[in-house]
């Protein structure tokens, strides 16, 4: 594997918001965002006061529970150099949400932190290639691959072609393109369940166009989306897996030995 | 004040309805096919239109400034419509508004009307009070026609049969138009409803109309349409009605400029619609004699006073959010309950009731954002559903429901660390009893509908948070 | 009825000035104008390119195209009506007569009824001003002229043709306040599985002649 180090003014220090679902649920997502931050040069912490930045409650209109978990993630990061964030979803909450919850609460100083804070944020592709400035992160991935746009990354974060870009990088990957990308897979948090009957023809739509590509591998930058997507995989019995975009970048051909 | 928005008061939620609809594969098949090559025509002639974000700024700008002078602007339309000639009226509620209507056609002695698509007119339910009152009202509109003629209910906006297809609708026409033979192409079809309303259009001596836009600065009207039947009904009758929201006010005559260049491509996927339509009071020697236009409340003002959510009078009725919704391209109009179907439907019936009904609705979303995106006027549609739906848990007022309970649970776990690391402990056995061959299959109450037809992993063993404990302490090989 | 809309009037503008008592920073003559109007409003084109592209939007509506000049419009007209094997028309009040050709039996707008607008074999108008951008025509009054005939020829003068909506709008503003149709191609209907049908209720044909 080629030395990227070097290509990295200087080595930062990224403070970690697994986020709660990823924390309990997806463990390995977290492991290899740390293996290729640290991998890449940078010291990667994580807070362990942090738990949940509050997307469900607010999107779901219980808009006053979301608040202390606000409150809470301005205190646990507000003084981290870079926070990075493996899900698109809970940084357009904090993005799209966080300044307009705290000038409705009236504090001032709340504003004033959150204001500090965001631009400090980062969704992890985004920091790769806008902050970190690289495309190339050394990854081996010798796998069919199709990538699913979320649409928070599409819509909301605007990341555009960030995650291809580093998936084009990774030696060994056969990518193939999803059609209709910009199609919604239909979970959209509780909606999966307050609407599951709609939410479950809309997976079954994102199914045949992800079966369709023969692909081994589904990808994504929301573990969110994958775990709707490999569940409606795996009751159709089908053999395409999901797998979280930063554990393709963090794969290695050392790793794979 | 009795606010009616069609049927919708006794519309069943939208979960039960979806579940219904999702059953019908030829209703599904048919808005499938017609979302499709809308939303295709659209992106084309936007990708063209290389002011297409200026023209939305624009567009957004003159409907919020409309909004925050909405008292100067009526003032001066009424004022400027009445000194051309026209008369105004105004309608607190549907009633009020059919009441006035009903009136203004039995003073002429008229017993039928000719009627140019208008979805305020369903909105208050005109059809039914004029047929209460022995008056018949002639829709002109091919697909209104399709819909009247089939007793049916309109499911798009702005094409609101779309989910017939050419067999269906030739059922309609037969059987309605009393025909031994008709072909099944659309151009046959067509041909069926141009001869049998020609004939109305001679004959009937009042129209009636919605707007698109009423114009402050002059007092004028305009209509935009495709067919010809506006122009009939908007030129042929002595007697012309029109029914608009008083947001359908815009400053001035230039600002068409600016939505005459939104709506079509939005709406059809148009450069421009075949015929716009303008006139100013009653013309001499043009059009009818009499003019009356009916500005309608009917919940309007209410919406505009939440500032969180007034951005949904911006809208102009294009229908391309519902073109683009993944939600409404599963189910089609009808799940919504109301005629204002798809993301605008959502948001817009729910607060036309005051949140007294419809309030399945701000749920009805995946809130993935194509709607916003698309939204000619720029209404942030995922944010007006997100503070709806905040509205709809307040005014609930049950907070035993389970998902209250569930909810306020959650927000108590995550309020701490040690909470948060003993739930995620307690889940861990608590999902036990579901596991079978390293995956769960089923789960009891409402998550059960995520197990309908989605396998779930079971929580690992470690969490990431464990898993970086153990590697400080330097258990960790990693 | 006057006393309850009266009454409905002052209630729906005692809620307007309710909602919007916390909300009116600045006049409303400066809110206007801080509008932002970054579209575009003026022509990016040469004028051959903008005739051209009115040309061609027109085709893709199927209107027929005829180019002529000042000299021989009256023959354009002419061969476009032999096209279609139309021996009679009414006429717009406002056309210039001189543009008629000889041998073609017309009538006045003014002189005929709307059965005979209906029974008509075509109508024969100008427009104000046209639009190469959509490929529309802009008519002033003769509503039921341009509406009931199945087939409608306008003559239109090139300095007519501008390129944008905006510059549209620029020019009919001394005519805000007139009975006007802006007319992109033959009328049409999608309503029917999406499938574009041309000819519902209005005109079936439009004919352009450009001079």
């Amino acid at each position: 594997m080629m030395d990227v180090r070097g290509n990295f003014p200087r080595s930062m220090r990224i403070s970690l918001f697994i986020t709660c679902y990823n924390d309990t649920l997806f463990p390995e997502t977290g492991k290899s965002v740390v293996r290729l931050l640290e991998r890449l040069g940078h010291q990667v912490e994580f807070p362990f006061e942090q738990t949940c930045c509050g997307q469900m409650h607010y999107n779901t209109g219980y808009q006053p529970e979301a608040m202390p978990l606000l409150r809470r993630f301005v205190e646990v990061f507000k003084n981290a150099e870079a926070v990075c964030i493996p899900s698109s979803s809970c940084v357009a909450m904090i993005r799209d949400h966080y300044s307009k919850m705290a000038e409705a609460a009236g504090d001032a100083a709340l504003v004033r932190d959150v204001e500090d804070l965001l631009p400090r944020v980062f969704e992890l592709t985004e920091l790769l290639v806008n902050k970190l400035g690289v495309e190339d992160v050394g990854a081996y991935y010798p796998h069919r691959v199709t990538y699913h746009a979320s649409c928070h990354s599409l819509r909301s974060l605007h990341l555009g072609d960030l995650p291809m870009r580093l998936l084009r990088k990774v030696r060994g990957i056969k990518l193939v393109d999803l059609e209709r990308i910009d199609q919604c897979c239909g979970f959209g948090g509780t909606f999966a369940v307050k609407n599951g009957e709609v939410s479950a023809a809309m997976l079954e739509d994102k199914l045949r166009c992800v079966v369709n590509t023969r692909a081994e591998v589904c990808t994504a930058v929301d573990n969110s989306c994958l775990m709707h997507i490999f569940g409606g995989l795996h009751r159709q019995g089908a053999g395409t897996k999901t797998v979280h975009l930063a554990e393709i970048l963090a794969a290695t051909e050392e790793g794979m030995a | 004040m009795s606010i009616r928005v069609g049927e919708a008061a006794e519309a069943p939620s939208f979960q039960k309805a979806a579940h219904m609809l999702l059953k019908d594969d030829q209703l599904r098949t048919n808005v499938r096919h017609a979302t499709d090559v809308i939303t295709q025509k659209r992106s084309h002639v936007v990708a063209e239109q290389h002011d297409w974000q200026q023209l939305r700024d624009a567009g957004s700008a003159i409907k919020a400034h409309t909004l925050r002078f909405l008292d100067h602007y009526l003032d001066q339309f009424e004022a400027a419509c009445t000194a051309a000639g026209g008369h105004v009226h105004w309608a607190a509620d549907a009633d009020e508004a059919n009441r006035i209507i009903v009136g203004l056609i039995q003073r002429q002695g008229g017993r039928e009307i000719i009627k140019v698509k208008t979805m305020t007119s369903d909105e208050i339910g005109l059809n039914r009070a004029l047929e209460a009152n022995g008056i018949h009202p002639h829709e002109t509109d091919l697909a209104d026609m399709i819909i009247q003629l089939g007793h049916d209910q309109p499911s798009h906006i702005v094409v609101p049969a779309l989910h017939k297809n050419r067999r269906q609708v030739r059922e309609i026409f037969m059987q309605a138009m009393g025909l031994k033979e008709l072909g099944d192409r659309p151009e046959d079809l067509t041909d069926a409803a141009r001869r049998y309303l020609r004939e109305k259009f001679l004959k009937v001596k009042i129209g009636f109309s919605g707007a698109n836009f009423l114009i402050a600065e002059t007092g004028g009207v305009c209509v935009v349409e495709s067919e010809g039947n506006g122009r009939m009904c908007l030129t042929l009758p002595d007697v012309l009605i029109t029914i608009a929201g008083v947001e359908k006010v815009i400053p001035t005559f230039r600002d068409l400029e600016v939505f005459l260049q939104l709506l079509p491509r939005s709406a059809t996927g148009e450069r421009m619609n075949p015929y716009n339509s303008l006139w100013t009071g009653v013309h001499p020697d043009e059009g009818p004699r009499e003019f009356h236009v009916v500005l309608l409340d009917n919940g309007r003002t209410r919406i505009l006073a939440d500032h969180e959510s007034r951005e949904t009078l911006h809208c102009i009725r294009c229908g391309a959010c519902l073109n683009t919704c993944p939600v409404y391209r599963q189910t089609g109009g009808h799940a919504y309950g109301s005629i204002y179907a798809g993301p605008i439907g959502a948001i817009l019936t729910p607060q036309l009731f005051d949140m007294e009904h419809s309030q399945s609705l701000p749920y009805a979303s995946s809130l993935c954002g194509a709607c916003y995106e698309v939204c000619p006027v720029k209404i942030n549609i995922p944010e007006v559903l997100i503070h709806l739906r905040g509205r709809v848990v307040r005014e609930q007022q049950s907070g035993a429901s389970l998902e209250a309970i569930g909810m306020k649970a959650m927000a108590r776990v995550f309020a701490t660390r040690r909470r948060f690391e003993a739930a995620q402990r307690l889940g861990r056995i608590a999902q036990w009893p579901f596991i079978s061959q390293g995956w769960i299959h089923h789960l009891p109450g409402m998550l059960g509908n995520w197990t309908a037809v989605r396998d779930l992993r079971p929580m690992p063993s470690q969490t990431f948070r464990n898993w970086w404990r153990g590697r400080e302490k330097g258990n960790s090989n990693d | 009825m006057t006393e309850t809309t009266s009454a409905a009037r002052s209630a729906i503008f005692d809620r307007i000035q309710k909602a919007n008592s916390s909300v009116q920073a600045r006049s409303q003559v400066a809110d206007y104008a801080a509008i932002s109007r970054e579209y575009q409003q003026s022509a990016s084109k040469h004028r051959a390119a903008i005739l051209e592209t009115f040309a061609e939007r027109l085709r893709e509506y199927d209107a027929r195209v005829h180019q002529a000049s000042s000299m021989t419009v009256a023959e354009a007209i002419r061969i476009a009506l032999a096209e279609h094997g139309q021996h009679s028309a009414l006429v717009a009040n406002a056309f210039p007569k001189e543009w008629l050709p000889d041998g073609l039996s017309w009538r006045a707008e003014a002189d005929a009824e709307v059965d005979a607008m209906d029974k008509a074999e075509g109508a024969i108008v100008t427009c104000k001003v046209a639009i190469a951008h959509t490929g529309t025509i802009v008519l002033k009054d003769a509503r039921k002229l341009t509406l009931l005939p199945d087939r409608l020829l306008c003559v239109v003068r090139e300095d007519q043709v501008v390129e944008t909506v905006p510059e549209a709008f620029a020019r009919l503003q001394s005519l805000a306040t007139d009975a006007l149709t802006f007319v992109s191609g033959p009328s049409a209907t999608a309503d029917i599985e999406m499938t574009r049908i041309r000819g519902v209720h209005g005109p079936r044909f439009l004919d352009v002649v450009l001079v």
